[in-house]
């Protein structure tokens, strides 16, 4: 027995068993100071399937006015954007996909179809004189805010024009007096006010909401703008929070399992070459959740999917190397020896066989969208950190382990 | 040692074909239940707070005439609604129909325009068709070519059987079915590159006059602990998954559970053998033109 071995040895057990314990129990968050660094998995980014959301892919069309380019894109996406953003929610991402179409995720919303219906609005704001001219457009709007009168409790929008627009409001207002103005939105009769007398200060009030709420939504819409060009829904996903919390849990308890399952089923059939693969295999859970966090790498149902995948081909690397193991014990050789050779025979089948997978979880990262994508990415670090963790990690436990003399025995190993 | 594996080869070329033929004749005759993700569509999830009969579901749903729809209960509470491609306004109107019979909460609405369907499908042939040729080119170059054909037989193979199976049973195939198949395809090759390696390894120490069936024989028997220890336990995770892992995955896990028992099939049983025939073939080939 070398003790300074047995030493190293335990400390690791130990390092180890505090880092697993620190990134995943959810009590290494109440420690008090350490609660904003711990636990990991805390930080690990959610997809919207596992926390509710909606993932909506617009595309634009021409249309008489105007036809689709980079220009209008630019401009589809801000008014998009002025609009999510008035939904107030938390972080929404919109991107471009090709020459026409327009990502946009929202996480952790309420009410997924209200969102929808407020992105692809075109809320083309016209004020028409009796005879059908359009004096002013939504173009001339500086602000628009709800409100609630506090004499008759009565929901409004007020309108404010830019100064362009105010000169204009002023001119029309002063030509059509004793005459209706109509407010359209996308081509319907909103209201039509008798215009009273000349109105120079560029203010106007729509009314007749039902609730602050429909008065907000139609003022954001007339805030961020028409949208330039005509918008279709070419995909909706919507997964309400509750769906998500549920395969939360159901994942993560079957992953428990699964986990569970092989961890016990090395141990028994590779015995102490088993034990250190199941270290292996912790050690590796932990250098793959770390890297998800430091990538900032979106969690989603095909993720988990495929982080237990990754840990089946963790722990076939493990296998392939005992087997090897096995054999070269067979042949007589000494227990280092046939650890290096078992090493360097189980190699060479181990990066092929990661290879071929690995251009699976490439092309699949490529053609893929929203959580195929997610799965891919998931993979491709799975394969990675277990060529690190099998081959490095094991190799330099199994050396330390027959070094403590602890495994003097061969039986041990399997041979 | 007691099986000859390559000895009984054609035994497993017949298991192969018994398995897939069945559902090869079932592709042709009626297809595959594609999801929304390629033929576009609606599906709506809702959980009701208190129990709600599937009739009470379909007929307010054929209220509203909605054309074609299917009903599936999906959980205690829970109703899966699939009809053709919603507008916002339909599908806000389905919503509140349902929340009629009981306060319904959506739980998933999906919604998937035809031709952007179309596009998606697309997109998953040519994953599949790209991937495959990228591992054509790979084991060629790092084995050799015949192995490559034999391995991507082995991984058609594969595919067929879990096409074959999902249009069987009339599974619904969607996006995540084609990271199913694309994983399968996965691990198949990796089995078959570990059982190659091992050929490679000791077609280089063979001795003069020893069988080539002889050789693949003993690799696959070297490598048959392995092959089976790792696909059970990737089945240990998987029937984990299947059990327990929530109704959303079930048919994703489903795929990769039938691949990934096929793939460790084809590997042993289909792309080994499959290299020796073609091997015997050339070497026939060359005879015959030797003695022409």
């Amino acid at each position: 027995m070398k003790w300074n071995k047995i030493l190293i040895l335990i400390g690791i057990v130990i390092v180890v068993a505090v880092v697993g314990f620190a990134a995943v129990a959810p009590e290494a968050g109440q420690i008090s100071g350490a609660g904003k660094y711990l636990p990991v998995v805390k930080n690990v980014i959610l997809g919207l399937d596992l926390q509710g959301g909606v993932h909506v892919v617009l595309q634009a069309h021409d249309t008489p006015q105007a036809k689709v380019n980079q220009e209008t894109m630019n401009q589809l996406k801000a008014v998009i954007m002025r609009r999510v953003n008035g939904l107030g929610v938390a972080e929404p991402t919109i991107q471009q996909q090709g020459a026409n179409r327009l990502i946009v995720d929202i996480a952790g919303i309420s009410n997924p179809s209200e969102a929808v219906r407020t992105m692809i609005k075109t809320a083309f704001l016209e004020f028409k004189t009796q005879d059908g001219k359009t004096v002013l457009t939504g173009a001339d709007l500086k602000d628009a805010q709800e409100a609630q009168e506090p004499n008759s409790n009565q929901v409004v929008v007020n309108l404010t024009f830019n100064s362009d627009g105010a000169r204009k409001f002023a001119q029309v207002t002063a030509a059509n007096v004793g005459k209706p103005i109509g407010i359209y939105l996308d081509g319907k009769l909103l209201q039509n006010p008798t215009v009273q007398e000349p109105i120079p200060n560029g203010r106007a009030q729509i009314t007749g909401y039902q609730s602050l709420q429909e008065a907000h939504n139609i003022a954001v819409l007339l805030r961020s703008g028409a949208l330039p060009v005509k918008v279709t829904v070419e995909e909706m996903r919507a997964v309400g929070p509750s769906l998500g919390a549920d395969s939360m849990a159901a994942s993560k308890h079957a992953g428990l399992v699964g986990v569970i399952a092989i961890l016990i089923f090395m141990l028994m059939y590779y015995r102490l070459p088993g034990l250190v693969a199941d270290f292996a295999l912790v050690i590796y859970s932990l250098v793959v959740l770390l890297i998800y966090v430091g990538l900032h790498v979106t969690m989603t149902l095909p993720g988990i999917a495929a982080f237990l995948l990754s840990m089946g081909i963790a722990v076939d690397a493990n296998v392939i190397i005992f087997e090897r193991l096995k054999e070269e014990l067979a042949t007589g050789k000494t227990l280092r020896s046939a650890i290096d050779t078992g090493f360097k025979r189980a190699f060479v089948a181990i990066f092929d066989s990661n290879a071929t997978t690995m251009i699976s979880a490439i092309v699949l990262y490529f053609f893929g969208t929203g959580p195929i994508r997610g799965f891919a990415v998931t993979l491709g670090i799975g394969i990675i950190a277990s060529m690190f963790t099998a081959i490095t990690m094991t190799r330099w436990l199994l050396h330390l382990v027959a070094a403590c003399g602890l495994g003097k025995n061969l039986k041990l190993y399997g041979a | 040692m007691s099986l000859h594996f390559i000895k009984v080869r054609k035994i497993w070329y017949a298991i192969s074909i018994a398995v897939i033929l069945p559902g090869l004749i079932s592709l042709f005759l009626h297809g595959l239940n594609l999801g929304i993700d390629f033929k576009g569509g609606n599906i709506l999830e809702v959980r009701f707070d208190q129990p709600v009969t599937a009739d009470q579901v379909r007929k307010t749903v054929d209220g509203l005439h909605l054309g074609d729809n299917t009903i599936q209960q999906s959980g205690a509470n829970d109703y899966i609604v699939r009809t053709r491609h919603l507008t916002q306004d339909e599908s806000d109107a389905l919503l509140a129909a349902l929340n009629k019979i009981h306060k319904a909460t959506m739980m998933q609405n999906q919604s998937i325009g035809p031709s952007f369907g179309r596009e998606l499908a697309m997109k998953a042939v040519w994953a599949l068709l790209i991937a495959i040729v990228l591992k054509l080119i790979y084991i060629a170059f790092r084995f050799e070519f015949k192995q490559g054909i034999a391995a991507i037989i082995a991984l058609l193979h594969d595919t067929l059987v879990v096409l074959g199976i999902f249009s069987l049973f009339h599974l619904q195939v969607d996006s995540s079915f084609v990271a199913a198949i694309l994983t399968t395809i996965g691990y198949s090759i990796n089995d078959t590159i570990v059982i190659f390696d091992r050929i490679r390894e000791n077609m280089r120490a063979r001795k003069k006059g020893e069988a080539l069936e002889d050789v693949v024989n003993v690799s696959l028997w070297q490598t048959l602990a392995r092959s089976i220890n790792t696909v059970l336990m990737v089945i240990f995770v998987l029937a984990a998954l299947y059990f327990l892992g929530g109704s959303t995955i079930h048919d994703f896990v489903l795929a990769l559970l039938v691949g990934v028992i096929s793939g460790a099939y084809s590997s042993i049983c289909n792309a080994s053998p499959l290299w020796v025939d073609f091997k015997l073939l050339e070497k026939r080939g060359k005879t015959g033109t030797a003695r022409a």
